[in-house]
């Protein structure tokens, strides 16, 4: 008989799904549509294997991390759950190197004391202290053993940014927690063209997300749009550029939105001209990241234009 | 659950709930009732009512659904705003190719839910 496993307890499930079989034992499980649509009771699995009828429907990144509903999970062999936000580690990285990107980002390569599971675009928090910590999305690639790199964005006023910049140093070692966050690359549908628009250091995740994608052969078109003021704001440009000289279906398109676009560049409001570009996004995979105005209001656009609502992916920062 | 399994099930579904919620979004005459902050919260929701309504697995009671609107009716939602949603949900399975039948059933199972959704 399959047992669940919670909160270092073991329950007996019987036929009962995991939801049942855990509010049946007055474990708090929040949940509304009982029938595996609504996602209310959103669970991950640590241990064990999820059937895939209590991943059916989800976000595939979601899928890819072992979340599942646990109204619909009926565990075939014992399982181990947490809670969607629960589990996740602190450890402590070296840093490898510190480096201007452009007068305001600071590039921070990391390397942590054990290997870290993660993808490109998720994001870990990284302590200033025991209590103050801030996320950072990482800009590497674990399949190339790159160090963990962070692209950090000096935040007027910001008690943590501030701090990287004046004090981080080669060398120094601190804390970050383990990787979370479902704005990546999942492999397969290799043929499916993708959608990429930043803002700021919102390209931290999509340029790791570029190259995870064309790491794992993706045929399709990757489109990546990088927003600012002007061209003072753009990094790591001459990196994209060298990316759509070896791979013809990359491109990368700076846009300025204030005064006038050197060459190269384009004029206007980065989701307004990744949208007149690519007025049909039917079929397309999205990813958003950066200023959360642009995120919701590109996430809706996205949206209208054709994209699949669980083929949109963003983070807003 | 016949007619659950006559539209296509789970697949059928899922295509469902993003026309479905496209054309909600689109339309200046409810969308207010739906842009919610949590594009993908509110497609869930759409996503468990379309399910209901295509005569899929479902425990909703006539009290929840009178609870999960009740702050809607006290934004104004009434019956012209239940019509218009009536009206995407058939316009969304036409689009699908789902027989007139199968929609005719889906439309009673949805409009079965009126008094309870307006609070009446
Ligand atoms: C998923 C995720 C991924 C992220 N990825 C990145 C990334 O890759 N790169 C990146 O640069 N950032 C990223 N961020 C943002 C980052 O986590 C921090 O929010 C950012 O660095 C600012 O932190 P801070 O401590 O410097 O600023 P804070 O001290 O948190 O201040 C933020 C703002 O609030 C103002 N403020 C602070 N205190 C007060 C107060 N008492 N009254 C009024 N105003 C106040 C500050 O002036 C400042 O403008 C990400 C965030 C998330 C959620």
């Amino acid at each position: 008989m399959a047992k669940v496993i919670y909160g270092g307890q073991s329950y007996e499930c019987g036929e009962d799904s995991v939801l049942d079989c855990l509010t049946a034992q007055g474990v708090p499980i929040p949940s509304s549509c009982r029938s595996g649509n609504c996602q209310t009771c959103l669970m991950r699995a640590v241990k064990g294997k999820v059937p895939a009828d209590a991943q059916a429907g989800l976000k595939p990144t979601l899928a890819a991390q072992n979340y599942f509903m646990a109204c619909s999970c009926h565990p075939q062999s014992d399982i181990e759950v947490v809670m969607p936000e629960a589990g996740i580690n602190r450890l402590a990285a070296r840093v490898a190197s510190v480096e201007y990107l452009n007068a305001d980002i600071l590039g921070i390569r990391l390397n942590p004391s054990r290997p870290l599971e993660y993808r490109a675009g998720q994001f870990i928090n990284l302590f200033k202290d025991d209590v103050t910590s801030r996320s950072y999305s990482l800009a590497s690639l674990p399949a190339l053993d790159e160090p963990l790199f962070l692209n950090v964005r000096k935040v007027p006023g910001g008690k943590v940014s501030n701090w990287l910049f004046e004090k981080l140093r080669a060398g120094d070692e601190i804390e970050i927690s383990e990787a979370t966050g479902d704005c990546f690359y999942v492999p397969g549908n290799a043929g499916q063209d993708m959608l990429l628009i930043a803002t700021g250091t919102g390209l931290a995740p999509l340029y790791g997300i570029v190259r995870d994608a064309l790491q794992n052969g993706h045929r399709g078109r990757l489109v990546l749009y990088h927003g600012s003021y002007d061209a003072g704001g753009f990094y790591l440009a001459e990196e994209l550029r060298e990316l759509e000289r070896k791979h013809p279906n990359f491109s990368f398109v700076p846009c300025v939105s204030e005064g006038i676009a050197p060459a190269g560049y384009e004029q206007g409001m980065v989701l307004d001209v990744a949208l007149r570009d690519h007025p049909d996004l039917t079929g397309w995979r999205v990813f958003l990241c950066g200023n959360p105005n642009m995120v919701s209001a590109a996430k809706k656009q996205a949206f209208l234009a054709g994209a699949s609502m669980r083929e949109i992916y963003a983070d807003p920062f | 659950m016949s007619l659950f399994t006559d539209i296509g099930g789970e697949p059928a579904v899922n295509a469902a709930v993003d026309i479905f919620y496209r054309k909600v979004l689109k339309d200046d005459r409810i969308n207010r009732f739906f842009s919610g902050v949590d594009m993908e919260k509110q497609a869930a929701k759409q996503k468990a009512f379309l399910t209901m309504a295509f005569g899929g697995p479902h425990n909703y009671t006539g009290e929840d659904m009178r609870k999960g609107h009740a702050h809607l009716v006290a934004q104004g939602l009434n019956d012209t705003h239940f019509d218009a949603v009536m009206e995407h949900i058939g316009a969304t399975l036409t689009e699908l190719k789902v027989p007139a039948n199968l929609i005719a059933q889906a439309a009673a199972i949805a409009e079965s839910t009126r008094k309870d959704v307006l609070g009446k």
